[in-house]
Protein backbone atom coordinates (compact mmCIF):
# COMPACT_ATOMS: atom_id res chain seq x y z
CA UNK A 1 0.00 0.00 0.00
CA UNK A 2 1.45 2.81 -0.75
CA UNK A 3 1.08 5.25 2.43
CA UNK A 4 2.71 8.46 1.06
CA UNK A 5 0.33 9.07 -1.72
CA UNK A 6 -2.65 8.20 0.81
CA UNK A 7 -0.82 10.66 2.88
CA UNK A 8 -0.80 13.35 0.86
CA UNK A 9 -4.52 13.06 -0.16
CA UNK A 10 -5.64 13.15 3.05
CA UNK A 11 -3.42 16.08 3.83
CA UNK A 12 -5.05 17.54 0.53
CA UNK A 13 -8.41 16.90 1.57
CA UNK A 14 -7.83 17.99 5.11
CA UNK A 15 -6.69 21.07 4.02
CA UNK A 16 -9.82 22.01 1.41
CA UNK A 17 -11.87 21.17 4.33
CA UNK A 18 -10.02 23.70 6.47
CA UNK A 19 -9.92 26.42 3.61
CA UNK A 20 -13.54 25.83 2.97
CA UNK A 21 -14.63 26.63 6.71
CA UNK A 22 -12.34 29.78 6.94
CA UNK A 23 -13.89 31.09 3.31
CA UNK A 24 -17.30 30.39 4.00
CA UNK A 25 -16.64 32.47 7.49
CA UNK A 26 -14.15 35.10 5.99
CA UNK A 27 -16.08 35.50 2.72
CA UNK A 28 -13.86 37.15 0.02
CA UNK A 29 -10.43 36.08 -0.26
CA UNK A 30 -7.95 37.90 -2.11
CA UNK A 31 -6.50 36.37 -5.03
CA UNK A 32 -3.21 36.63 -7.32
CA UNK A 33 -3.90 38.95 -10.66
CA UNK A 34 -4.54 36.40 -13.36
CA UNK A 35 -5.02 38.31 -16.41
CA UNK A 36 -7.03 35.49 -18.76
CA UNK A 37 -9.32 34.82 -16.04
CA UNK A 38 -10.13 38.50 -15.49
CA UNK A 39 -10.60 39.11 -19.67
CA UNK A 40 -12.74 36.39 -19.60
CA UNK A 41 -14.96 37.96 -17.12
CA UNK A 42 -15.09 41.19 -18.66
CA UNK A 43 -15.52 39.49 -21.79
CA UNK A 44 -19.02 37.69 -20.41
CA UNK A 45 -20.34 41.24 -19.27
CA UNK A 46 -19.46 43.05 -22.65
CA UNK A 47 -21.16 39.92 -24.49
CA UNK A 48 -24.02 40.07 -22.23
CA UNK A 49 -24.36 43.60 -23.09
CA UNK A 50 -23.97 43.93 -27.17
CA UNK A 51 -25.82 40.94 -27.60
CA UNK A 52 -23.14 38.23 -28.58
CA UNK A 53 -22.22 35.45 -27.55
CA UNK A 54 -19.69 33.10 -25.06
CA UNK A 55 -18.34 29.59 -26.65
CA UNK A 56 -16.97 27.52 -24.11
CA UNK A 57 -15.20 24.57 -25.34
CA UNK A 58 -14.64 21.39 -23.17
CA UNK A 59 -12.12 19.30 -25.23
CA UNK A 60 -12.08 15.47 -25.43
CA UNK A 61 -11.24 14.12 -22.19
CA UNK A 62 -13.07 11.25 -21.24
CA UNK A 63 -15.00 11.59 -18.05
CA UNK A 64 -14.24 8.49 -16.84
CA UNK A 65 -10.31 8.81 -17.41
CA UNK A 66 -7.42 10.02 -16.06
CA UNK A 67 -8.29 13.83 -18.29
CA UNK A 68 -11.20 13.96 -16.07
CA UNK A 69 -10.16 16.96 -13.98
CA UNK A 70 -9.75 19.30 -16.72
CA UNK A 71 -13.03 18.79 -18.45
CA UNK A 72 -14.77 19.02 -14.90
CA UNK A 73 -12.81 22.07 -14.23
CA UNK A 74 -14.77 23.24 -17.83
CA UNK A 75 -17.68 22.51 -16.45
CA UNK A 76 -17.56 24.62 -13.65
CA UNK A 77 -16.58 26.81 -15.73
CA UNK A 78 -19.49 26.66 -18.22
CA UNK A 79 -21.87 26.67 -15.45
CA UNK A 80 -20.75 29.84 -14.35
CA UNK A 81 -20.73 31.47 -17.49
CA UNK A 82 -24.23 30.19 -18.01
CA UNK A 83 -25.43 31.96 -14.70
CA UNK A 84 -23.58 35.16 -16.25
CA UNK A 85 -24.58 35.18 -19.57
CA UNK A 86 -27.88 32.78 -19.42
CA UNK A 87 -30.31 35.04 -19.44
CA UNK A 88 -28.72 37.32 -22.65
CA UNK A 89 -30.50 37.34 -26.02
CA UNK A 90 -27.31 34.96 -27.47
CA UNK A 91 -26.90 32.76 -24.66
CA UNK A 92 -23.30 30.73 -23.93
CA UNK A 93 -23.06 27.98 -26.14
CA UNK A 94 -20.62 24.89 -25.55
CA UNK A 95 -18.87 22.60 -27.93
CA UNK A 96 -17.08 18.86 -26.60
CA UNK A 97 -15.33 16.24 -28.14
CA UNK A 98 -16.86 13.60 -26.61
CA UNK A 99 -19.99 11.53 -25.86
CA UNK A 100 -20.61 11.62 -22.01
CA UNK A 101 -18.64 15.31 -21.76
CA UNK A 102 -21.66 16.64 -24.25
CA UNK A 103 -24.51 15.19 -21.92
CA UNK A 104 -22.80 16.80 -19.06
CA UNK A 105 -22.47 20.10 -20.72
CA UNK A 106 -26.28 20.21 -21.37
CA UNK A 107 -26.44 19.39 -17.14
CA UNK A 108 -24.34 22.33 -16.55
CA UNK A 109 -26.26 24.72 -19.06
CA UNK A 110 -29.52 23.32 -17.82
CA UNK A 111 -28.50 23.87 -13.70
CA UNK A 112 -27.57 27.65 -14.70
CA UNK A 113 -30.82 28.32 -16.33
CA UNK A 114 -32.75 26.64 -13.03
CA UNK A 115 -30.93 28.99 -11.30
CA UNK A 116 -31.65 31.90 -12.80
CA UNK A 117 -35.38 31.36 -12.37
CA UNK A 118 -36.24 30.46 -15.92
CA UNK A 119 -35.70 26.74 -16.62
CA UNK A 120 -37.59 26.89 -19.71
CA UNK A 121 -35.61 29.54 -21.37
CA UNK A 122 -33.10 26.36 -21.90
CA UNK A 123 -32.04 24.94 -25.44
CA UNK A 124 -30.95 21.54 -25.23
CA UNK A 125 -28.57 22.32 -28.39
CA UNK A 126 -26.70 24.64 -26.74
CA UNK A 127 -24.43 21.93 -25.41
CA UNK A 128 -22.96 19.89 -28.65
CA UNK A 129 -20.98 16.90 -29.57
CA UNK A 130 -18.80 18.84 -32.27
CA UNK A 131 -17.07 15.93 -33.34
CA UNK A 132 -15.85 12.44 -31.70
CA UNK A 133 -11.59 12.35 -33.42
CA UNK A 134 -9.73 14.92 -32.58
CA UNK A 135 -10.00 16.84 -35.55
CA UNK A 136 -13.28 16.24 -36.15
CA UNK A 137 -14.16 18.29 -32.71
CA UNK A 138 -12.24 20.79 -33.86
CA UNK A 139 -13.39 21.37 -36.95
CA UNK A 140 -17.03 21.09 -35.72
CA UNK A 141 -16.13 23.81 -32.91
CA UNK A 142 -14.48 26.14 -35.24
CA UNK A 143 -17.63 27.10 -37.64
CA UNK A 144 -18.93 27.87 -34.01
CA UNK A 145 -16.99 30.98 -33.70
CA UNK A 146 -17.52 32.61 -36.92
CA UNK A 147 -21.03 31.84 -37.78
CA UNK A 148 -22.84 32.24 -34.51
CA UNK A 149 -21.62 36.13 -33.22
CA UNK A 150 -19.51 34.75 -30.56
CA UNK A 151 -16.94 37.07 -28.94
CA UNK A 152 -15.33 35.42 -26.68
CA UNK A 153 -13.97 31.63 -26.76
CA UNK A 154 -13.20 29.80 -23.47
CA UNK A 155 -10.94 26.95 -24.47
CA UNK A 156 -11.14 24.88 -20.78
CA UNK A 157 -10.38 20.70 -20.72
CA UNK A 158 -8.15 18.00 -22.10
CA UNK A 159 -7.11 18.88 -25.77
CA UNK A 160 -4.30 18.09 -27.98
CA UNK A 161 -2.64 20.30 -30.66
CA UNK A 162 -5.97 19.88 -32.46
CA UNK A 163 -6.69 23.17 -29.78
CA UNK A 164 -4.58 25.55 -32.26
CA UNK A 165 -7.43 25.11 -34.98
CA UNK A 166 -10.18 26.31 -32.77
CA UNK A 167 -7.39 28.93 -31.21
CA UNK A 168 -7.10 30.28 -34.66
CA UNK A 169 -10.67 29.92 -35.65
CA UNK A 170 -11.23 32.35 -32.69
CA UNK A 171 -8.60 34.53 -34.22
CA UNK A 172 -9.84 35.04 -37.98
CA UNK A 173 -13.36 35.64 -36.29
CA UNK A 174 -11.76 38.67 -33.65
CA UNK A 175 -13.15 37.20 -30.79
CA UNK A 176 -11.36 36.23 -27.48
CA UNK A 177 -9.65 33.17 -27.03
CA UNK A 178 -9.05 31.94 -23.39
CA UNK A 179 -7.78 28.84 -23.47
CA UNK A 180 -5.74 26.14 -21.18
CA UNK A 181 -5.28 22.10 -21.38
CA UNK A 182 -4.06 19.86 -19.13
CA UNK A 183 -1.49 18.54 -21.79
CA UNK A 184 2.27 19.95 -22.27
CA UNK A 185 1.73 20.36 -26.68
CA UNK A 186 -1.45 22.19 -26.27
CA UNK A 187 -0.06 24.36 -23.54
CA UNK A 188 2.99 25.25 -25.96
CA UNK A 189 0.91 25.46 -29.18
CA UNK A 190 -1.89 27.79 -27.20
CA UNK A 191 0.84 30.05 -25.60
CA UNK A 192 1.39 31.25 -28.98
CA UNK A 193 -2.27 30.59 -30.36
CA UNK A 194 -4.68 32.21 -27.19
CA UNK A 195 -5.26 35.61 -26.83
CA UNK A 196 -4.89 34.85 -23.44
CA UNK A 197 -3.21 31.50 -22.56
CA UNK A 198 -3.61 29.42 -19.31
CA UNK A 199 -0.31 27.75 -18.28
CA UNK A 200 -0.01 24.56 -15.64
CA UNK A 201 -2.70 24.72 -12.96
CA UNK A 202 -3.98 28.25 -13.86
CA UNK A 203 -6.47 26.07 -15.68
CA UNK A 204 -7.80 24.56 -12.84
CA UNK A 205 -8.15 27.97 -11.21
CA UNK A 206 -11.54 29.03 -13.59
CA UNK A 207 -13.57 28.58 -11.03
CA UNK A 208 -12.06 30.42 -8.11
CA UNK A 209 -12.09 33.56 -10.39
CA UNK A 210 -15.02 33.23 -11.72
CA UNK A 211 -16.95 33.44 -8.58
CA UNK A 212 -18.01 29.58 -8.83
CA UNK A 213 -17.68 29.24 -4.96
CA UNK A 214 -15.91 28.57 -2.13
CA UNK A 215 -15.10 25.44 -2.60
CA UNK A 216 -12.93 26.60 -5.40
CA UNK A 217 -11.10 29.14 -3.71
CA UNK A 218 -10.62 26.62 -0.62
CA UNK A 219 -8.84 24.34 -3.06
CA UNK A 220 -7.23 27.02 -4.78
CA UNK A 221 -5.58 27.87 -1.27
CA UNK A 222 -4.75 23.94 -0.49
CA UNK A 223 -3.33 23.18 -3.90
CA UNK A 224 -0.91 26.42 -3.06
CA UNK A 225 -0.06 25.16 0.50
CA UNK A 226 0.78 21.77 -0.70
CA UNK A 227 2.95 23.25 -3.84
CA UNK A 228 5.19 24.81 -1.19
CA UNK A 229 5.26 21.44 0.42
CA UNK A 230 6.41 20.05 -2.46
CA UNK A 231 8.56 22.65 -3.10
CA UNK A 232 10.24 22.24 -0.08
CA UNK A 233 10.67 18.51 -0.44
CA UNK A 234 12.65 19.03 -3.51
CA UNK A 235 14.90 21.43 -2.56
CA UNK A 236 15.37 19.77 0.67
CA UNK A 237 16.10 16.52 -1.55
CA UNK A 238 18.59 18.11 -4.05
CA UNK A 239 20.42 19.75 -0.97
CA UNK A 240 20.57 16.33 0.96
CA UNK A 241 21.83 14.54 -2.37
CA UNK A 242 24.31 17.21 -3.02
CA UNK A 243 25.73 17.42 0.64
CA UNK A 244 25.69 13.33 0.50
CA UNK A 245 22.87 13.29 3.47
CA UNK A 246 20.66 11.17 1.17
CA UNK B 1 -37.96 22.46 -5.40
CA UNK B 2 -36.23 19.69 -7.67
CA UNK B 3 -32.74 20.86 -6.90
CA UNK B 4 -33.41 19.83 -3.03
CA UNK B 5 -34.97 16.13 -4.18
CA UNK B 6 -32.33 15.47 -7.06
CA UNK B 7 -29.16 16.90 -5.76
CA UNK B 8 -28.50 15.24 -2.61
CA UNK B 9 -29.01 11.53 -3.96
CA UNK B 10 -26.10 12.37 -7.18
CA UNK B 11 -24.07 13.64 -5.03
CA UNK B 12 -23.95 10.89 -2.73
CA UNK B 13 -24.12 8.83 -5.42
CA UNK B 14 -21.03 10.53 -7.00
CA UNK B 15 -19.31 10.59 -3.78
CA UNK B 16 -19.59 7.00 -2.54
CA UNK B 17 -18.55 5.90 -5.81
CA UNK B 18 -15.27 8.54 -6.17
CA UNK B 19 -14.73 6.88 -2.58
CA UNK B 20 -14.75 3.33 -3.90
CA UNK B 21 -12.78 3.57 -7.16
CA UNK B 22 -9.86 5.51 -5.35
CA UNK B 23 -9.81 3.08 -2.24
CA UNK B 24 -9.15 0.65 -5.01
CA UNK B 25 -5.76 2.33 -5.65
CA UNK B 26 -4.18 1.99 -1.67
CA UNK B 27 -5.91 -1.98 -1.43
CA UNK B 28 -4.18 -4.74 -2.74
CA UNK B 29 -6.71 -7.95 -3.81
CA UNK B 30 -6.43 -9.92 -0.26
CA UNK B 31 -8.31 -12.55 0.80
CA UNK B 32 -11.74 -13.76 -1.24
CA UNK B 33 -14.64 -12.47 0.70
CA UNK B 34 -12.31 -9.67 2.93
CA UNK B 35 -12.91 -6.50 2.58
CA UNK B 36 -10.70 -5.45 -0.20
CA UNK B 37 -11.91 -8.38 -2.47
CA UNK B 38 -15.58 -6.78 -1.68
CA UNK B 39 -14.09 -3.42 -2.16
CA UNK B 40 -11.79 -4.04 -5.46
CA UNK B 41 -14.79 -6.05 -6.98
CA UNK B 42 -17.07 -3.00 -6.60
CA UNK B 43 -14.59 -0.70 -8.25
CA UNK B 44 -14.61 -3.38 -11.38
CA UNK B 45 -17.99 -3.26 -11.64
CA UNK B 46 -18.79 0.32 -11.25
CA UNK B 47 -15.56 0.95 -13.75
CA UNK B 48 -17.18 -1.32 -16.55
CA UNK B 49 -21.14 0.41 -15.66
CA UNK B 50 -18.95 4.01 -16.29
CA UNK B 51 -18.10 2.43 -19.63
CA UNK B 52 -20.86 1.27 -20.64
CA UNK B 53 -22.69 4.66 -19.33
CA UNK B 54 -20.00 5.68 -21.58
CA UNK B 55 -20.71 3.98 -24.55
CA UNK B 56 -24.76 5.29 -24.32
CA UNK B 57 -22.92 8.62 -24.24
CA UNK B 58 -21.16 8.12 -27.15
CA UNK B 59 -24.54 7.36 -28.80
CA UNK B 60 -26.58 10.24 -27.38
CA UNK B 61 -23.58 12.28 -28.35
CA UNK B 62 -23.96 10.93 -32.02
CA UNK B 63 -27.97 12.02 -31.81
CA UNK B 64 -27.12 15.41 -30.54
CA UNK B 65 -24.23 15.82 -33.59
CA UNK B 66 -27.28 15.24 -35.82
CA UNK B 67 -30.05 17.25 -34.04
CA UNK B 68 -27.79 20.33 -34.16
CA UNK B 69 -27.12 19.85 -37.51
CA UNK B 70 -31.08 19.04 -38.49
CA UNK B 71 -31.47 22.73 -36.57
CA UNK B 72 -28.94 24.34 -38.56
CA UNK B 73 -30.46 23.04 -41.95
CA UNK B 74 -34.20 23.68 -40.27
CA UNK B 75 -33.01 27.72 -39.32
CA UNK B 76 -31.29 28.05 -43.33
CA UNK B 77 -28.34 28.55 -40.87
CA UNK B 78 -25.25 30.24 -42.96
CA UNK B 79 -23.72 26.68 -43.95
CA UNK B 80 -26.47 24.69 -44.14
CA UNK B 81 -24.92 22.86 -46.94
CA UNK B 82 -21.92 21.80 -45.00
CA UNK B 83 -24.43 20.42 -42.33
CA UNK B 84 -26.40 18.86 -45.05
CA UNK B 85 -23.03 16.84 -46.34
CA UNK B 86 -22.17 16.26 -42.76
CA UNK B 87 -25.62 14.46 -42.02
CA UNK B 88 -25.63 12.58 -45.61
CA UNK B 89 -22.01 11.42 -44.51
CA UNK B 90 -23.14 10.28 -40.72
CA UNK B 91 -26.47 8.32 -41.99
CA UNK B 92 -24.22 6.50 -45.19
CA UNK B 93 -21.86 5.48 -42.29
CA UNK B 94 -23.91 4.31 -40.21
CA UNK B 95 -25.93 2.06 -42.22
CA UNK B 96 -22.41 0.97 -44.14
CA UNK B 97 -21.18 -0.05 -40.73
CA UNK B 98 -24.97 -1.59 -39.30
CA UNK B 99 -24.63 -4.07 -42.96
CA UNK B 100 -21.30 -4.53 -43.09
CA UNK B 101 -19.81 -4.34 -39.42
CA UNK B 102 -16.83 -1.83 -38.62
CA UNK B 103 -14.43 -4.44 -40.53
CA UNK B 104 -15.98 -4.27 -43.87
CA UNK B 105 -15.04 -3.82 -47.22
CA UNK B 106 -17.01 -0.55 -47.67
CA UNK B 107 -16.55 0.94 -44.11
CA UNK B 108 -12.40 0.39 -44.46
CA UNK B 109 -12.91 2.18 -47.98
CA UNK B 110 -14.49 5.11 -45.72
CA UNK B 111 -11.49 5.56 -43.26
CA UNK B 112 -8.36 4.58 -45.74
CA UNK B 113 -9.60 7.45 -48.23
CA UNK B 114 -12.05 9.45 -46.67
CA UNK B 115 -11.28 9.98 -43.25
CA UNK B 116 -8.02 9.68 -42.94
CA UNK B 117 -6.92 11.79 -45.55
CA UNK B 118 -9.32 14.43 -44.31
CA UNK B 119 -7.78 13.88 -40.95
CA UNK B 120 -4.00 14.53 -42.37
CA UNK B 121 -5.38 17.92 -43.89
CA UNK B 122 -5.84 18.78 -41.17
CA UNK B 123 -3.30 17.94 -39.06
CA UNK B 124 -1.17 19.47 -42.42
CA UNK B 125 -3.55 23.10 -41.68
CA UNK B 126 -2.17 22.95 -38.55
CA UNK B 127 1.71 23.34 -39.51
CA UNK B 128 0.17 26.58 -41.29
CA UNK B 129 -1.92 27.39 -38.10
CA UNK B 130 1.05 27.66 -35.84
CA UNK B 131 3.19 29.73 -38.50
CA UNK B 132 0.66 32.32 -38.50
CA UNK B 133 0.34 31.88 -34.61
CA UNK B 134 3.40 32.56 -34.05
CA UNK B 135 3.85 35.65 -36.13
CA UNK B 136 0.69 36.79 -34.70
CA UNK B 137 2.17 36.13 -30.74
CA UNK B 138 5.27 38.80 -31.85
CA UNK B 139 2.42 41.34 -33.17
CA UNK B 140 0.13 40.84 -30.29
CA UNK B 141 2.35 40.34 -26.93
CA UNK B 142 5.69 41.18 -27.58
CA UNK B 143 7.72 40.93 -24.32
CA UNK B 144 10.40 39.14 -22.90
CA UNK B 145 8.97 35.98 -22.90
CA UNK B 146 7.63 35.62 -26.22
CA UNK B 147 10.86 36.71 -27.03
CA UNK B 148 12.17 33.53 -25.22
CA UNK B 149 9.82 31.23 -26.73
CA UNK B 150 10.29 32.13 -30.19
CA UNK B 151 14.23 31.86 -30.17
CA UNK B 152 13.92 28.20 -28.53
CA UNK B 153 11.28 27.49 -30.59
CA UNK B 154 13.13 28.62 -33.76
CA UNK B 155 16.44 27.09 -32.03
CA UNK B 156 14.62 23.66 -31.57
CA UNK B 157 13.58 23.48 -35.57
CA UNK B 158 17.05 24.36 -36.32
CA UNK B 159 18.73 21.54 -34.27
CA UNK B 160 15.78 18.68 -35.10
CA UNK B 161 15.47 19.87 -38.72
CA UNK B 162 19.06 21.42 -40.08
CA UNK B 163 18.34 23.57 -43.04
CA UNK B 164 18.81 21.65 -46.29
CA UNK B 165 20.70 19.38 -44.28
CA UNK B 166 23.20 21.72 -42.85
CA UNK B 167 24.13 21.55 -39.52
CA UNK B 168 24.96 24.44 -37.57
CA UNK B 169 28.03 23.87 -35.30
CA UNK B 170 26.99 23.56 -31.58
CA UNK B 171 23.52 24.15 -32.55
CA UNK B 172 22.30 20.87 -31.93
CA UNK B 173 24.28 20.05 -28.59
CA UNK B 174 22.95 23.07 -26.97
CA UNK B 175 19.10 21.50 -28.52
CA UNK B 176 19.78 18.55 -26.68
CA UNK B 177 21.23 19.91 -23.27
CA UNK B 178 17.98 22.66 -23.37
CA UNK B 179 15.19 19.92 -24.15
CA UNK B 180 16.86 17.12 -21.79
CA UNK B 181 17.71 19.27 -18.67
CA UNK B 182 15.97 23.10 -19.12
CA UNK B 183 12.76 22.25 -20.62
CA UNK B 184 12.00 18.66 -18.96
CA UNK B 185 12.77 20.83 -15.84
CA UNK B 186 10.29 22.79 -16.87
CA UNK B 187 7.37 20.46 -18.47
CA UNK B 188 8.14 18.61 -15.07
CA UNK B 189 7.09 21.55 -13.06
CA UNK B 190 4.47 22.45 -15.28
CA UNK B 191 3.12 18.98 -14.59
CA UNK B 192 3.43 18.80 -10.95
CA UNK B 193 1.11 21.73 -11.27
CA UNK B 194 -1.15 19.71 -13.27
CA UNK B 195 -1.30 16.71 -11.13
CA UNK B 196 -2.13 19.25 -7.96
CA UNK B 197 -4.93 20.56 -9.88
CA UNK B 198 -5.96 17.42 -11.29
CA UNK B 199 -6.29 16.07 -7.26
CA UNK B 200 -7.46 19.43 -5.54
CA UNK B 201 -10.73 18.91 -8.66
CA UNK B 202 -11.13 15.12 -7.90
CA UNK B 203 -11.22 15.78 -3.97
CA UNK B 204 -13.51 18.75 -4.29
CA UNK B 205 -15.85 16.70 -6.06
CA UNK B 206 -15.61 13.76 -3.49
CA UNK B 207 -16.37 16.26 -0.82
CA UNK B 208 -19.61 17.43 -2.48
CA UNK B 209 -18.17 20.74 -2.57
CA UNK B 210 -18.30 20.96 -6.43
CA UNK B 211 -21.29 19.29 -8.48
CA UNK B 212 -20.55 19.62 -11.89
CA UNK B 213 -21.90 16.61 -12.82
CA UNK B 214 -25.25 17.60 -11.78
CA UNK B 215 -27.71 20.52 -10.39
Amino acid sequence: MNWLALGVVVLFAGLIVVFWLLARRNGDAKLRRLAAYEVLERAISYAVEDGTRVHVSLGRGEVTGPNSAAALVGLSVLRRVGEIAGDSDEPPVATAGEGALGLLSQDALRGAYRSLGHPYSYDPTLGRVSGLTPFSYAAGAMPVMADEKVSATALIGSTGVETALIASAGNRSRSLVVAGSDSLPAQAILYAAASQPLIGEELYAGGAYLGAGSAHLASLHAQDVVRWLLILVIVGGALGKLLGVL
Amino acid sequence: MEKKRTAPISTAVAILTGLVVLAGYWLASGQEGGLASTVLSLRGNLLNTAMLLAAVALVLGSINLLVVHIGKIRHGSKNALYSFFLILAMEFTFLVVLIQGPQGTLADWLFTYIQLPIETSLMAVLTFSLVVALLRLLRRRLNLYTAVFVFFALLTLLGTAPILGVEVPMVSDFSRYYAQVMASAGARGILLGVGLGSVATGLRILLGADRPYAE
